[in-house]
């Protein structure tokens, strides 16, 4: 083989060759790629002297932070309201009850997003997480002393809505969803009309409807108090939109499982839990986590109604005299907060899609040639 | 059935003792009365305390309508670029925006709405020492201040010649399409139905004499005067609404033109058509219709989430419909308004979408 020594290729690999190919492959690439630089070179480093280089981390009163105001970021309020914003007003000695109760509701969510976990186990364990959080915030049983629900707030809240909702919306949605499918006609005009009719209108008209009109519908001297309320309205809106997405799993179930129970002979019931639903809800779960993440971030629309979510508690904080005026950082904080839970379910769901999708391909090539 | 005929009843009977009780009166009879309190700011609808809470309802009406048509605009604009960009071969283009697409649709809606409201009244100095991006535009906490036209005959004519200009467009593509398909001959009805789009606007404009004045908003006494004013509201509703609804828009024409199959470029490549005519004749009718569903639904989302206006003091219909319940005690009544009319403008969409989508279905066995 004769050596002869070739010019190395066009396009050549390495931070020269890689600006070149993603940065300045055209002229309008190349002017865009500018104007991007000069718009970051205007706006990140005032941003970072803001937040981070002037900013005031903490002070124990706002003389420092007002001293410093529209140079520096006022992160000291962060620092002096961490525990109201957490657990709102919740008795100071007994923190350690909603802490606990935080990190038994991130372990539910935890092991549920483990795939060994996915049997029927799971709704077990979901049972008795969520009593040992009941026990826990309210108390009066094993020496705890009893909080009443008009104390809890901030940041456990908001996750006790969210994870008491999801518990209680699901298995409505399945009913639902398999309502709308049904032959008979009362129940399927029932379904239908329930979803339709709570998707078609806003969530804070739901939420009204729960605080201003439930207690006309009672008997004059029971009154069930706000928070219960809100998790009312809060269960029946999550359950029409989970119950679109567990119907869109069940139309993606092949019409011959169905014919396969039928020609087992399972009644409908049989058919349902033991064929059709392990199916259709493993089909689904990327939308339900989507449709999830949405309903986390809606619970924050119950400052309206002036429960005490994580929304309201730091909205209240601005309000103390003292503290007026810093309601930029206190918004990027509370952004700070949900986009950390948000994102992470995002990126898990975009990843559970991933693993489903190359696990179901060969199957799913081979169902759409069977039912052609 | 019998037990669900019951518990209905034993709610019923309930509310009805209730309301007696707190004697008030069902009906929508409270409609004609006076409302006694004052709106902020109003859509081509003037409205005073002495008028009636009907007229206070459909003021509402026209503030939710007009944040959300414009919302919309905005939106799908702004949701276009972004999805496009993040389509684009440039690395840094690409990345800024996955950044913002990330970044807006992890934070709840409420929290930007907040976060916009605070940076435009505390962060923003007062009218004297406004910021002007550019000339005639202020900015200050007590709203945005915009030169607006003044308003003069010929507009409502051009506005007119406009409407009959798009009706003749359509109808000509329609002919010559069709002749098209009868004989092969081709017009240029882009280039034509253009022409009567914006012909006859321009004609009346230039026939009545070009009236261009400007009305400027001047500081005067601690406020603007002159020209139009976004209050802090208004300006912060539209910006969150917007920017949040942008994030998703842009995903949706992410995947859209990500679903039109590579085959299909190379396909229009190989008849010979040239670049914008392919985009328009092959690509973009087969990623419309994987955008036009979902694309509707984020209206729809828009259209909802404009009642949030109830929390920063824009007076939507949500806003004045709560008011109108704490003064009247009328919850059921003003309930029923709000859902009836959301979900009027839900259905209607909804009938909208499968219209279209049997429009563009494809026939025959999918593939």
């Amino acid at each position: 083989m004769s050596t002869l020594a070739l010019p190395r290729p066009a396009g050549a690999p390495g931070a020269l060759g890689w600006l070149r190919a993603n940065l300045f492959s055209s002229w309008p690439n190349g002017i865009l790629t500018l104007l991007a630089l000069y718009l970051l070179w205007r706006m990140l480093p005032p941003f970072v002297d803001w937040a981070f280089l002037d900013a005031v981390w903490s002070a124990t009163d706002p003389k420092a932070c007002r001293a410093a105001k529209g140079e520096g970021a006022c992160w000291a309020f962060v620092a002096e309201k961490h525990r109201f914003i957490l657990f709102g007003t919740y008795p100071y000695e007994e923190h350690w009850r909603p802490a606990l109760g935080i990190l038994v509701m991130l372990a539910l969510y935890t092991v549920s997003a483990l795939r060994r976990f996915w049997r029927p186990r799971l709704a077990l364990f979901w049972l008795a997480g969520l009593t040992v959080v009941g026990v826990l915030m309210w108390g009066g049983v094993f020496g705890l002393r009893y909080v009443e629900n008009e104390r809890w707030g901030g940041l456990m809240l908001t996750l006790l809505l969210a994870t008491f909702g999801l518990a209680f919306a699901f298995p409505l949605s399945i009913l639902l969803a398999l309502g709308r499918r049904s032959q008979l006609p009362m129940v399927r005009g029932f379904c239908v009309g329930y979803i339709e009719l709570i998707r078609g209108v806003p969530l804070i008209s739901l939420l009204f409807m729960a605080s201003v009109m439930l207690p006309l519908f009672l008997p004059a001297g029971v009154t069930i108090d706000k928070l219960l309320r809100a998790q009312i309205a809060m269960i029946l809106f999550a359950a029409a939109y989970l119950a679109e997405v567990v119907r869109g799993g069940l139309q993606g179930i092949p019409r011959g499982q169905y014919e396969a129970a039928d020609a087992l002979g399972l009644s409908y019931w049989k058919k349902t839990a033991l064929v059709v639903l392990p199916q259709a809800l493993r089909i689904s779960i990327p939308p339900l986590v989507n449709t999830f993440i949405g309903f986390f971030k809606d619970t924050s629309l119950v400052v309206i109604i002036g429960l005490f979510d994580l929304l309201t508690s730091i909205k209240v904080s601005l309000q103390e005299p003292a503290w007026t005026g810093f309601g930029v950082e206190a918004y990027i904080f509370a952004s700070l907060v949900y986009f950390v839970f948000c994102y992470t379910m995002s990126r898990y769901s975009q990843g559970l899609e991933r693993d489903l999708d190359r696990q179901e391909r060969p199957g799913a090539r081979m169902g759409a040639l069977r039912d052609a | 059935m019998l037990a669900a005929g019951l518990v209905l009843w034993f709610f019923v009977s309930n509310t009805a003792r209730n309301l007696e009780t707190l004697r008030v009166a069902s009906g929508f009879g409270f409609l004609a009365r006076e409302a006694g309190f004052e709106i902020g700011e109003t859509t081509f609808i003037a409205f005073s305390a002495a008028d009636s809470y009907l007229r206070a309802f459909c003021v509402g009406l026209a503030n939710t309508f007009r944040v959300a048509l414009i919302g919309v605009a905005v939106a799908t604009l702004l949701g276009t670029l972004i999805g496009l960009g993040r389509l684009s071969s440039n690395w840094l283009v690409a990345k800024l925006a996955a950044v913002y697409v990330e970044v807006m649709r992890n934070v709840p809606l409420l929290v930007q709405l907040f976060f916009w409201y605070a940076i435009i009244s505390e962060n923003l100095p007062g009218p004297r020492e406004a910021v002007s991006p550019f000339p005639g535009v202020f900015l200050s906490n007590r709203g945005f201040a915009v030169p607006v036209p003044v308003a003069h005959a010929a507009y409502w004519w051009m506005l007119g010649a406009l409407a009959l200009g798009i009706a003749g467009a359509i109808g000509f593509t329609a002919w010559a399409r069709a002749r098209q398909a009868a004989t092969g001959a081709q017009l240029p009805s882009g280039w034509i139905g253009l022409a009567m789009i914006l012909g006859a606007p321009l004609a009346l404009f230039l026939a009545f004499g070009a009236p261009l004045a400007l009305d400027k908003p001047e500081l005067s006494g601690f406020n603007f005067a002159g020209g139009a004013a976004l209050t802090p509201e208004f300006a912060a509703l539209l910006a969150g609404l917007s920017i949040y609804t942008a994030a998703f828009i842009a995903e949706i024409v992410r995947a859209g033109v990500l679903a039109v199959d590579k085959g299909q470029f190379e396909a229009a490549d190989s008849l010979g058509l040239p670049r914008r005519r392919a985009m328009r004749l092959v690509i973009l009718p087969q990623a419309l219709r994987v955008i036009v569903p979902p694309l509707t639904s984020q209206y729809l989302n828009l259209t909802k989430n404009s009642s949030l206006a109830v929390a920063i003091g824009y007076p939507d219909l949500v806003s004045i419909a709560n008011t109108t319940m704490n003064q009247t005690g009328q919850a059921i009544e003003g309930i029923a308004i709000i859902m009836a009319v959301y979900l009027t403008i839900s259905l209607s969409i909804s009938a909208f979408m499968n219209w279209y989508n049997q429009r563009i279905a494809l026939r025959g066995a999918a593939r």
